[in-house]
C-alpha cells in the first residue's frame, strides 16, 4: 500500500493524541482545585475558606453601619438544635464583633459535627474576615449536651459601599459516621 | 350605542392582555420584569427584521435563481469587502442588543437594604418559608387534589398552581430573598417577578423584588428535582402594608396559640379511631408521594412501609425516622414539618394501615418525650 | 441489513468472511461506516418511541399513561440516546464513510480500532437500556445528572449509567482520533489542507472538540460515581464540596459537545448546497476559519447555561457577551450559503430541501439562542420549554435534517441505485411540516411559563401541549417513511451514475456508485 511511509507517523499522532486524552481527563479533576480558587479570588457561590486574618491594625469606618445577618440550618436527618444567639448585628467596616451560637445535641449519641459557611451576597464574602470560628474545625458534642460556639468577626473597610446587608449562613452537617468510635471518644469531655 | 361599544371594549380588554401572556413572555408586576419583559420584546424584533432580510434574500434565490427558469450560475465564489461587511454589521448589532441588555442585569443586581427578608428553602417537592425580621415560618404544600392528577375529579382553574399557604409579601416595599436547600437543587421561579434563583444545597443564594400591585402571583420549581418536580408549585400573595402587618401579627398569633395547643394535647390521649383517620390525612399530604398510598413505597427508590420490620416492630427507630429523616437519603425530617399530634397520628397510621396491624398506638406525649430525651 | 450484505458481497473482489463474521470482524471503512449509521438510526428509532411516551403523556393535563418516576426516566434516556446514540454515530458513520472517499484515501488510518470503537457502541447502549429494567428504574435525573440528584438521590442503576457513558465516550474518542490521523495522514497528493471538502474540515475541527471535551465528561462522571458509592465529596457542601461545581464541569464539556453535534452538519450543508446551485461555494476560507472560531469559543460559553445557580455580574456579564459572539461566524456561514444560492442555477431534489430547510429552521434555532444568551431575559426562560423548543430546533430541524440530507445525498453512492425522490419528498414535507407542529409551538408554551421536565402542567398550557403532541406523534411516524426509501433505494431501483448529481463536486463522485468495497487503493491525483 502507498501509505507505508506514513506509518511511523501514525503511531506518533496516536500517542500524542492519547496524551491530550489523558491530560483532559486529568484536567477536569484538576477543575475541583481550580474552581475552589476562582471562588476564593471572586467570592463566588459565597464560599470561601477565610481564616488568617489577624488583628492587624485597621481604622474603623464609623460612616457607614452594615447589618449582618446569621441563618443556621441542620442538615435533614441531623437532631441538633442549632441558633445564633442575636439574628442580626449592625457592624460598622473594621470593627471586630463576636457572636455566640447555641447548638444542643438532642440524641443520646456523642456525635461529631461540621458547620458549612455560605454568605450572601457572593462578593461579601471577600470582606468578611474571621478571625475565629468554630467552622474552622469539626464540632464535636456529647449526648445530650449543649455548647456557646463562639465566631468573631470583622468586616474589611474596603467592602463596597453598595453592600448595605451581608447574610452570613451556617449548615450543619453530621460528621459522626466519618470518625471512628475511639477518635469519637477522645474527642468528648472526660466528665460525659 | 357608545356605551355599549365601551363597555364591549373594557370587557375585551382584560381578555386581550390575557391570550396575549399564554403565548408571550409575562410584563410582570414589577419595574424589573417590565424591563426584561421590553428587552426580551427588543431582542425579538431584531431577530426577526434580521430574518427578514436573510430569509427574503434566500427565497429570493429560490424563487428566481432556478434552473428551471434558465438560470445560469454565476462564477463568483468569493468577497472580502462582502465577508468583512457581514461580520461587521452583526458586530454592531450585537453591541446595540448588548447594551440594554447590561443595563438590565445591573438594575438587577441592586443591593441596597430590604426591607422584609425572607428564607425560602426548597425540599423534595415542597418550599419552606421563613421571615427573618419575626418567627413566622411554615411549609408550603401543593393543594391540588391528588384526585384532580389521576383524572378522577374536574381539574380546577387552578390546577397545579395552588398551594395550601401561600407566601405573602407587602406591596411597594423591597423584599429580599434568601433561597437554599435541604436535598437536591431546586430553582425558585415568579415569573411575574422575573425572578429565578436556584436554590443549592448548603449554599445561599439571593434574590430580590419589589412588587407594584396587590395580587396573586404563581409560579414553580424550574428546576428538575426528582419525581415530583412538576408537583411543587409557588404562590405569592402581595398585601399593601397594612394588610401585610395584620397579617403577619395574625400569623404571629396563630404559631403561638398551635404552640400552646401542642401543650395541651400532651396531656390527652387519643382514641385509635381519631389516630388513624388524621393519620391518613397526614400520610396522603407527606408521605404518599414516595411511600405510595398503598404503603408499598416503589422497589429500588423508595422502601415500602407495609409489612417493613421497622414499621411493624422496632417503634423507637420508627419515631426517629420519621421526626429526624435519614441524612444521606431523600427521607426529610418530619420533627418540624409536622405538629407532635400529626406526628403521633402519621405513626400510629403506618403501623396499622395496609395490614401492619400491629394494634399500638402513639400519642403526642410519646413523641415529645423521644423528642426531648 | 443482509440487503446490504448482499450489495456489498457483489464487489468484493476479496475473500473477506460471510455472514456474521463479517461485519464483526470488518476493518473496512464502508461496513463499519454503514453500521454506524444503521445503529444510529435503530438509536433513532429508540429514543423516537421514549419521546412519543413523553408526548403521549403530555398530551393533556393530568397523570394518564406513566407515573413521574418513569417520564425522568423517559426524558432522561431519550437525551442521552438521542445524543450519543443518534447524532453523534450517524456522523462517525458519516466520517467512515466519506472521509476517506473525499481525501482521497483507501481506508480510514487505523481500520482495527474503527471496529472496536464501533463494536463497543451496541454493548453501551444495551447496558443503558437494561437499566431501565432494573429495580427502581434506570437514571432519572435529566441528561444533565445534575449532582446531588444523581449522586445522593438517585438509583442503584446510577453505576450502570457512569458505566455507559464510560464506554460511549471511549469509542467517541477512539472514532475521533481515527479521523484526526486519517486526515493528517492519508491524503492524496496534493490534497492541501485548503483543498480539503468542508465535511472534512468540519469534522477535523469536530475530532479536536472530541479529543478535548469526551475526558472531561468521563471524569465528571467518575466523581458522580465515587461521590455516590466511595465517599467522595465532590460535590457534597458537607465534605467541602458544592455542587455548582458539577455543572461547570459538566457544561465544560456539555457546550463544545453542542457543538459537535452541530459542526459535522455545516460540512454536509456545505457539499449540498453548491451541487444543487451548480455554482461553487461561497467563501470556503471564510467558512473554516468561521468554523474554528465557533469550535474555540465553545470552550468559553459553557456557563451560559448556569446563569441563575448565583453568579457574580461580572462572570454574568463575560458569557452572555461571548455567547453573543458566537452569532458572528455562524451568521457568517448562513449568509455564505445564501450567497451561494444567490444567482445559481438551483433544482430542488430531497437532499436540497432538507438542505433549505436546515438553513432556514437552524437559523430559528441560532435567533431564539441569542434570545437565550441575553442574561437578564434569560432568567425567564431558562428551564422552560423556550430552551426545549431552542435545542430541538438546532438538534432535529438543524442536525437530524443535515444527517437526513446527507443520507439522501449519498445514497446513490452507497447502494448504486438511486432512491424513490417521490417517496423522498414526501418523507421531507411531512418531516418538515410535523417538525415545525412540534416545536414551533413549544416557544409559547415556554414564554407562557411551561417548566420542562414535568409530567403534568397547568390548564393553561393544554392546547399547546395538545398540539405538540401531535406534530410529535406526526414527525415520528413520517421517520417511517425514510426507513422504507433507504430499503427500497438498497433492494433495487433505478441504476446510479457515478455522478448522479450534476453540480456535485469531490473525488467521491469520481469512483463507480456504488462505490467498490476498496477506493483509491492508488491515490488519485488532486490539482
Amino acid at each position: 500500500m502507498s501509505e507505508q511511509p506514513t506509518r511511523p507517523d501514525n503511531t506518533r499522532i496516536v500517542r500524542r493524541l492519547l496524551l491530550t486524552v489523558i491530560g483532559m481527563f486529568a484536567f477536569g479533576f484538576a477543575l475541583v482545585p481550580l474552581y475552589d480558587v476562582f471562588c476564593d479570588i471572586t467570592g463566588f457561590n459565597g464560599r470561601f475558606t477565610d481564616g488568617q486574618a489577624a488583628a492587624n491594625t485597621r481604622s474603623v469606618d464609623t460612616s457607614r453601619t452594615i447589618n449582618v445577618q446569621f441563618i443556621t440550618r441542620v442538615n435533614q436527618g441531623m437532631p441538633w438544635d442549632f441558633a445564633p444567639e442575636v439574628t442580626s448585628v449592625r457592624v460598622h467596616p473594621g470593627e471586630t464583633k463576636v457572636v455566640n451560637f447555641l447548638a444542643k445535641n438532642r440524641t443520646g449519641k456523642n456525635m461529631v459535627a461540621q458547620a458549612i459557611p455560605s454568605v450572601a451576597p457572593g462578593e461579601a464574602s471577600l470582606y468578611l474576615n474571621k478571625v475565629e470560628c468554630f467552622c474552622f474545625n469539626q464540632q464535636p458534642l456529647a449526648a445530650g449536651d449543649n455548647v456557646a460556639m463562639p465566631m468573631q468577626f470583622y468586616l474589611d473597610p474596603e467592602i463596597p459601599a453598595d453592600i448595605h446587608t451581608v447574610t452570613l449562613s451556617y449548615t450543619m452537617y453530621d460528621m459522626t459516621e466519618n470518625v471512628t468510635p475511639d477518635a469519637l471518644a477522645a474527642l468528648m469531655p472526660t466528665t460525659n | 350605542m357608545s356605551i355599549k361599544l365601551i363597555t364591549a371594549l373594557m370587557a375585551m380588554a382584560p381578555m386581550a392582555a390575557q391570550a396575549s401572556s399564554q403565548y408571550n413572555l409575562t410584563q410582570g408586576v414589577t419595574d424589573i420584569s417590565q424591563r426584561v419583559f421590553d428587552l426580551h420584546m427588543t431582542i425579538f424584533y431584531i431577530c426577526c427584521a434580521i430574518g427578514l432580510i436573510v430569509f427574503g434574500a434566500m427565497f429570493w434565490a429560490v424563487i428566481h435563481h432556478r434552473k428551471s427558469k434558465g438560470s445560469k450560475p454565476a462564477s463568483f465564489h468569493e468577497n472580502v469587502k462582502v465577508e468583512i461587511l457581514w461580520t461587521v454589521i452583526p458586530f454592531v448589532i450585537l453591541i446595540g442588543m448588548a447594551i440594554p441588555a447590561t443595563s438590565t442585569l445591573i438594575a438587577m443586581e441592586d443591593t441596597s437594604e430590604a426591607d422584609v427578608t425572607v428564607l425560602v428553602t426548597g425540599s423534595q417537592w415542597k418550599w419552606h418559608y421563613k421571615y427573618l425580621e419575626s418567627d413566622v415560618e411554615y411549609f408550603s404544600l401543593l393543594a391540588t387534589q391528588r384526585e384532580q392528577i389521576e383524572n378522577k375529579l374536574e381539574k380546577g382553574e387552578n390546577y397545579l398552581l395552588e398551594v395550601d399557604r401561600p407566601l405573602v409579601i407587602p406591596t411597594g416595599k423591597k423584599v429580599r430573598f434568601l433561597i437554599t436547600s435541604d436535598d437536591v437543587i431546586h430553582s425558585w421561579w415568579v415569573p411575574d417577578f422575573a425572578v429565578k434563583k436556584d436554590a443549592n444545597p448548603g449554599f445561599i443564594n439571593e434574590a430580590w423584588t419589589q412588587v407594584n400591585e396587590p395580587g396573586i402571583y404563581r409560579g414553580q420549581c424550574a428546576e428538575l428535582c426528582g419525581k415530583d418536580h412538576g408537583y411543587m408549585p409557588v404562590v405569592v400573595i402581595a398585601k399593601s402594608p397594612a394588610d401585610y402587618e395584620s397579617w403577619l401579627a395574625e400569623q404571629e398569633e396563630i404559631q403561638r396559640q398551635a404552640k400552646a395547643e401542642e401543650q395541651r394535647l400532651l396531656a390527652m390521649s387519643m382514641e385509635m379511631d381519631e389516630l388513624m383517620e388524621l393519620g391518613e390525612r397526614v400520610y396522603i399530604g407527606s408521605c404518599a408521594a414516595c411511600h405510595q398510598a398503598n404503603g408499598e413505597g416503589i422497589p429500588g427508590v423508595f422502601p415500602g412501609l407495609k409489612g417493613s420490620a421497622m414499621v411493624t416492630s422496632d417503634m423507637d427507630a420508627h419515631i426517629d425516622i420519621v421526626v429526624n429523616g435519614k441524612s444521606g437519603t431523600a427521607m426529610q425530617a418530619f420533627g418540624n414539618q409536622l405538629s407532635l399530634k400529626e406526628l403521633a397520628a402519621v405513626i400510629t397510621y403506618e403501623r396499622n394501615a395496609w395490614g401492619n396491624n400491629t394494634g399500638e398506638t402513639v400519642q403526642a406525649a410519646d413523641v415529645n418525650a423521644f423528642m426531648n430525651q | 441489513m443482509s440487503t446490504v450484505v448482499g450489495e456489498m458481497d457483489q464487489h468484493d473482489h476479496h475473500h473477506a468472511p460471510s455472514g456474521i463474521s463479517r461485519w464483526l470482524f470488518t476493518t473496512n471503512h464502508k461496513d463499519i461506516g454503514s453500521m454506524y449509521l444503521w445503529f444510529s438510526f435503530i438509536m433513532f428509532l429508540v429514543g423516537g418511541s421514549m419521546a412519543m411516551v413523553i408526548r403521549a403523556e403530555l398530551f393533556q393535563p393530568g397523570l394518564q399513561l406513566v407515573d413521574p418516576h418513569f417520564f425522568n426516566q423517559m426524558t432522561t434516556v431519550h437525551g442521552l440516546i438521542m445524543v450519543f446514540g443518534a447524532v453523534m454515530p450517524a456522523f462517525t458513520g458519516l466520517a467512515n464513510w466519506m472521509i476517506p472517499m473525499m481525501i482521497g484515501a483507501p481506508d480510514m488510518a487505523l481500520p482495527r480500532m474503527n471496529n472496536w470503537s464501533f463494536w463497543i457502541l451496541p454493548f453501551a447502549f444495551a447496558i443503558l437500556l437494561a437499566s431501565l429494567f432494573m429495580e427502581g428504574g434506570g437514571p432519572a435525573f435529566g441528561w444533565t445528572f445534575y449532582a446531588p440528584l444523581s449522586t445522593t438521590y438517585s438509583s442503584d442503576s446510577t453505576a450502570l449509567f457512569v458505566f455507559s457513558v464510560h464506554i460511549m465516550g471511549i469509542s467517541s474518542i477512539m472514532g475521533a482520533i481515527n479521523v484526526i490521523v486519517t486526515i493528517m495522514n492519508m491524503r492524496a497528493p496534493g490534497m492541501s489542507y485548503m483543498k480539503m471538502p468542508l465535511f472534512v474540515w468540519t469534522w477535523f475541527i469536530t475530532a479536536f472538540l472530541l479529543i478535548a471535551v469526551m475526558p472531561v465528561l468521563a471524569g465528571a462522571v467518575t466523581m458522580v460515581l465515587t461521590d455516590k458509592y466511595f465517599g467522595t465529596s465532590f460535590f457534597d457542601a458537607a465534605g467541602g464540596g458544592d455542587p455548582v461545581m458539577f455543572q461547570h464541569i459538566f457544561w465544560f464539556f456539555g457546550h463544545p459537545e453542542v457543538y459537535i453535534m452541530i459542526l459535522p452538519s455545516f460540512g454536509i450543508i456545505s457539499a449540498i448546497i453548491p451541487a444543487f446551485s451548480r455554482k461553487r461555494l461561497f467563501g470556503y476560507a471564510s467558512m473554516v476559519y468561521a468554523t474554528a472560531a465557533i469550535a474555540g469559543l465553545s470552550f468559553l460559553v459553557w456557563a451560559h447555561h448556569m446563569f441563575t445557580t448565583g453568579m457574580p455580574v461580572f462572570a454574568e456579564l463575560f458569557f452572555m457577551y461571548c455567547t453573543m459572539l458566537i452569532s458572528i461566524p455562524t451568521g457568517v456561514k448562513v449568509f455564505n450559503w445564501v450567497a451561494t444560492m444567490w444567482r445559481g442555477a438551483m433544482t430542488f431534489e430531497t437532499p436540497m430541501l432538507f438542505a433549505l430547510a436546515f438553513v432556514i429552521l437552524f437559523t430559528i434555532g441560532g435567533f431564539s439562542g441569542l434570545m437565550l444568551a441575553i442574561t437578564p431575559i434569560d432568567f425567564q426562560y431558562h428551564d422552560t420549554y423556550f430552551v426545549v423548543a431552542h435545542f430541538h430546533y438546532v438538534l432535529v430541524s438543524g442536525a437530524i435534517f443535515s444527517i437526513m440530507a446527507a443520507a439522501y445525498y449519498w445514497l446513490p453512492k452507497w447502494t448504486g441505485h438511486m432512491y424513490d425522490e417521490k417517496l423522498g419528498k414526501l418523507h421531507f414535507w411531512a418531516s418538515l411540516i410535523s417538525v415545525n407542529v412540534l416545536f414551533f409551538p413549544m416557544h409559547f408554551a415556554g414564554l407562557a411559563g411551561m417548566p420542562r421536565r414535568i409530567p403534568d402542567y397547568s390548564l393553561a398550557f393544554a392546547d399547546i401541549n395538545q398540539i405538540v403532541s401531535i406534530g410529535g406523534f406526526a414527525f415520528g411516524l413520517s421517520q417511517l417513511i425514510f426507513l422504507w426509501v433507504v430499503i427500497k433505494c438498497v433492494k433495487g431501483g433505478e441504476k446510479a451514475p457515478a455522478k448522479p448529481w450534476e453540480g456535485a463536486e469531490g473525488l467521491e463522485w469520481t469512483v463507480p456508485s456504488p462505490a467498490p468495497y476498496h477506493t483509491f487503493d492508488t491515490p488519485p491525483e488532486v490539482k
